[in-house]
């Protein structure tokens, strides 16, 4: 049994993060409701709540502030009317608290004093800091055109700054959440049904009869309503499939591990279509109501026996039938997961064309215990002038390429800011908002040379993340609990909104990034486009306009509505015309083949790893979301650095011992900043590492975090690009182990 | 009243959220908890099996740290609950050294702390505690073992269970569906 003592980390830094950040909360000014709020005569303190919704991750669920006698911050609970969380927050939303009270937060704006990188920076007030912005846009919109500014933007706040550039006539806004995570998917549904997934995923899996994961370690990632659902599922004896070369959670909770050699994963699912097709377990009537080229596929699929995947993915061939009869007799209620970060190798459009190919043999597209549709709630926008038409936009700088992206790509405005003599557009300035490009684009090389060729670099954050240091200006942003944002629409089984509001006063000198936005648009004179006060009034507007107030919002937190429609599900039979290019769900996709791609999804062998190296595989923890939690008390006392997963005969082979700390260096002789301590686990293949990503901070003023565990970003400086849609596929990069401090050797010679 | 938690570690995916929501429920200091997650793994690969487990305080009914207490300071409570009046507490850490679940930590404002089923904040308001309410994959039941038809009743009938270390006689009341 393993020793409580070794999980409770008692540290000596322990204390620091709940003594600091005292403000007591003082009511928002002007606002009587929350006056009216905390009056109440409740006889229970604890009652007394504010709504918000959580920023920790991308699923954004909904819940409740408490505070304690004294007014501060106690307690975030999950909201029981929340679909996307059903009254239960995950392990990062409870602790989003301790993103509050981190001593380390940007409590100034900053402005830069020496060159860039090297981490100088002056105090200043907001006038100037944001003059100094608006100086450099204009200068660079005058030079250059004002399109040669883009942002980048992760999470709510980036929706202002978003707003802010459109008025000045850039629609360069990019989110790596396309091309660096779901891109792929997106590209690859929308191609086979005429619809993209979106977050949250459409997956009915509480209902679900066979779950398959494809590398996607649910449980692991805590996609909240995903989670809670695999857990319904489990309970109900649902049969869950997990492919992954590592024994991630969830396939400890599966029926069939499939521990495949990585990079294999189109064989196997070709190998699963053939075995549904020749052995007719595909649903056969869908296919034929609703589906185009199932002959082609037929045909395409034809040799694509288990024996053949067999030799490729090392998966036994009567597991493949075994597991594929498990999804032919669930159909259609079978999810084969389209999973959610799935930039990879490179072909990874084509892979996830062949997982919606599946869940089309299947028939789960539309039908109960696979995918169901999707409601949405529309808010009526703030009235604002209309936004200047972009005389130019980033798809320039590729031209005749990634014409199947749906958005923009951050690596792409990357790699279109350093100058080349053949491209007539560069990017010369870049705000940041929420995202942390330096951990989260892949070839830190190539980020930081955009970077230094850059005329402004302003970034918006709450934390000084990586980013922050290589800054001209930084803007302290105030974090979720302080702040009003848009309401929160996102799909889900009912149309639903959510009020997030602020539950204290913003600390120290940082803002909400609607005022900042406001303010700089203030600048440029483009304040029509912000006109208003206070965000609450602009959203007590919008919410007044569909029947509701802002009164109400703060006092229910969220609201739902009913569908149109009774249509969570196909009905039988039911005509359905898909928003695909012929109507029909296209197994066979002939504008990909127009764009000069295999119209059926192919399976090519990738760069396998050297002899003495093995492959770079990264994941997702429970406890932390990317790089923006890892310096949170809350959320390190459950996890303070990664460890790298190593097979035993791997560690044998090496002399590694469990717990011992390693460097790691990558096939480009990049050598990890720090050690990453080893976890000797029976849980990986020998082929293969594994670490979650987020750790290896070398920001200094991350005191809690800085030098813990390694970073696999800057172990990704090989990157295969999807030619269709532009994403970075980061898991063909090789790294082999270090004993001995590198520091060492370099004196030594 | 004899209140009882059980933990599904066939459905636990040990993202210890458990642990955060105790931390800020019941005020433990970072650094510290009332409880925490175990993770089991069996075999070699790829024959493996995990068992994840959510662990507390087993509110014993023969709880050796309330029979070692000099001063009586840990005592049984309603339900059947251990608790520890940090008032009477002397700071002689003969509870922390008896428990056979490791279940004490020494508060760092001198007194043993551990989880309390938040007996008096929570239960007794009628709410679940803490990281019962909290768990996304509804793993933890809680209720009175006396009432047939409590959350944790039903589920001990239907499902195998065992407890830890039933062989130090102390009669666990956490229990572990497996």
């Amino acid at each position: 049994m393993a020793n409580r003592r070794e999980f409770i980390r008692i540290s000596s830094l322990g204390l620091g993060g709940v003594a600091l950040a005292g403000s007591s909360l003082s009511l928002v000014k002007g606002s009587e409701v929350i006056g009216k709020l905390f009056e109440l005569p409740l006889p229970d303190r604890q009652r007394q709540r504010v709504p918000t919704y959580c920023e920790v991750c991308f699923w954004k669920c909904a819940g409740w502030v408490y505070f304690n006698e004294d007014g501060k911050i106690r307690k975030i609970e999950g909201n029981d009317n929340d679909l996307n969380c059903n009254g239960r927050l995950c392990p990062r939303g409870t602790g989003g608290l301790g993103m509050y009270y981190d001593p380390d937060r940007l409590k100034t704006p900053l402005i830069r004093t020496e060159e860039r990188g090297r981490q100088s920076f002056r105090e200043a007030s907001w006038d100037e800091a944001l003059s100094y912005i608006a100086e450099k846009m204009q200068k660079i919109a005058r030079e250059h055109g004002p399109e040669c500014v883009a942002l980048f933007t992760h999470g709510s706040g980036g929706k202002y700054f978003g707003d802010l550039l459109k008025a000045t006539g850039s629609t360069n806004i990019a989110a790596p959440s396309f091309a660096q995570c779901r891109g792929p998917r997106e590209v690859g549904f929308i191609y086979t049904f005429g619809e993209s997934i979106d977050s949250p995923e459409n997956t009915d899996i509480r209902d679900t009869r066979c779950l398959v994961l494809i590398g996607s370690h649910i449980g692991e990632n805590m996609h909240n309503g995903q989670v809670q659902e695999m857990s319904d599922a489990i309970d109900r004896g649902a049969t869950i499939i997990t492919v992954d070369p590592r024994y991630s959670t969830a396939a400890s909770k599966s029926k069939y591990w499939l521990p495949i050699k990585p990079a294999t994963d189109i064989a196997l699912l070709l190998a699963w279509m053939h075995v549904l097709i020749f052995e007719e377990l595909y649903d056969k009537d869908y296919v034929e109501r609703y589906t185009m080229g199932f002959e082609q596929l037929k045909e395409h699929v034809r040799n694509k026996t288990p024996e053949w995947a067999y030799g490729i993915t090392t998966i036994k061939p009567h597991i493949i039938r075994e597991t594929a009869r498990e999804m032919g007799n669930a159909s259609p209620a079978v999810i084969v997961h389209p999973g959610r970060h799935v930039t990879w190798y490179g072909d990874d459009t084509q892979r996830s064309r062949a997982i919606a190919i599946l869940n089309a043999l299947l028939g789960s597209w539309g039908r109960r215990g696979g995918f169901y549709r999707n409601a949405n709630y529309e808010m009526p926008s703030f009235p604002h002038p209309e936004f200047p038409e972009p005389k130019r936009t980033w798809r320039e700088a590729f031209p005749g390429k990634y014409n199947l992206a749906t958005t923009v790509l951050a690596n792409g405005i990357c790699d279109a800011t350093i100058p080349a003599v053949d491209r007539s557009c560069n990017f010369k300035g870049w705000i940041v908002c929420g995202t942390n490009i330096i951990e989260t684009l892949p070839n830190q090389k190539n980020t930081i040379e955009a970077i230094q060729n850059l005329e402004l670099l302003a970034v918006i954050d709450t934390m000084p993340m990586e980013i922050t240091g290589w800054a001209d200006v930084v803007l302290p942003e105030c974090t979720y609990l302080e702040r009003y944002d848009s309401i929160r629409t996102g799909q889900a089984r009912k149309p639903q909104i959510a009020l997030r509001m602020p539950a204290s006063e913003p600390l120290y000198d940082s803002k909400p990034s609607w005022w900042i936005a406001r303010e700089l648009a203030k600048k440029l004179g483009l304040q029509d486009y912000f006109d208003y006060e206070n965000l609450e009034d602009a959203l007590d507007w919008q919410l007044r306009q569909i029947g509701s107030s802002l009164e109400e919002m703060q006092r229910i937190g969220v609201k739902t509505f009913e569908r149109d429609a009774d249509d969570l599900y196909f009905a039988d039979g039911e005509e359905i015309e898909f928003n695909t290019s012929s109507g029909k769900i296209e197994l066979y996709s002939a504008d990909f083949e127009a764009e000069g791609f295999d119209p059926l999804p192919k399976y090519t062998p990738h760069e396998e790893p050297p002899e003495g190296f093995y492959r770079l595989n990264y994941g997702r923890g429970p406890a932390h979301t990317f790089s923006r939690t890892a310096n949170n008390a809350n959320l390190t006392d459950i996890m303070e650095e990664n460890s790298l997963w190593v097979n035993p005969k791997v560690a044998s082979q090496w002399g590694i011992k469990n717990d011992q700390y390693v460097w790691l260096r990558n096939q480009d002789d990049i050598t990890s900043k720090f050690p990453i301590k080893v976890r000797v686990t029976e849980r990986i293949r020998w082929d293969s590492v594994y670490m979650v990503h987020g750790f290896g901070h070398d920001q200094k003023r991350l005191t809690r975090c800085y030098g813990k565990g390694a970073s696999d970003t800057e172990l990704i400086s090989r990157v295969h690009i999807d030619p269709i849609m532009g994403g970075t596929g980061m898991r063909g990069n090789f790294v082999t182990f270090i004993l001995e401090d590198p520091a060492n050797q370099r004196t030594k010679t | 009243m004899r209140y009882a938690m059980a933990v599904d570690t066939r459905k636990c995916v040990g993202c210890s959220d458990c642990v955060v929501a105790c931390q800020t429920e019941n005020d433990v200091p970072i650094g510290y908890c009332r409880d925490w997650v175990v993770e089991v793994v069996d075999g070699t690969f790829p024959e493996l099996e995990i068992e994840i487990r959510s662990e507390r305080c087993n509110h014993c009914e023969n709880a050796p740290c309330v029979r070692c207490c000099p001063t009586g300071a840990s005592h049984y409570s309603d339900g059947g609950t251990v608790l520890v009046s940090s008032r009477k507490c002397i700071g002689c850490g003969a509870c922390i050294a008896s428990c056979p679940y490791d279940a004490r930590y020494p508060h760092p404002d001198g007194y043993p702390d551990k989880c309390t089923f938040c007996l008096t904040n929570r239960v007794q308001k009628g709410l679940k505690p803490a990281c019962v309410a909290v768990c996304p994959t509804k793993c933890l039941y809680f209720g009175d073992l006396e009432d047939p038809n409590s959350d944790v009743s039903r589920v001990l009938k239907i499902r195998k269970w065992k407890t830890l270390i039933p062989e130090a006689g102390t009669k666990p009341h956490l229990y572990f569906l497996i």
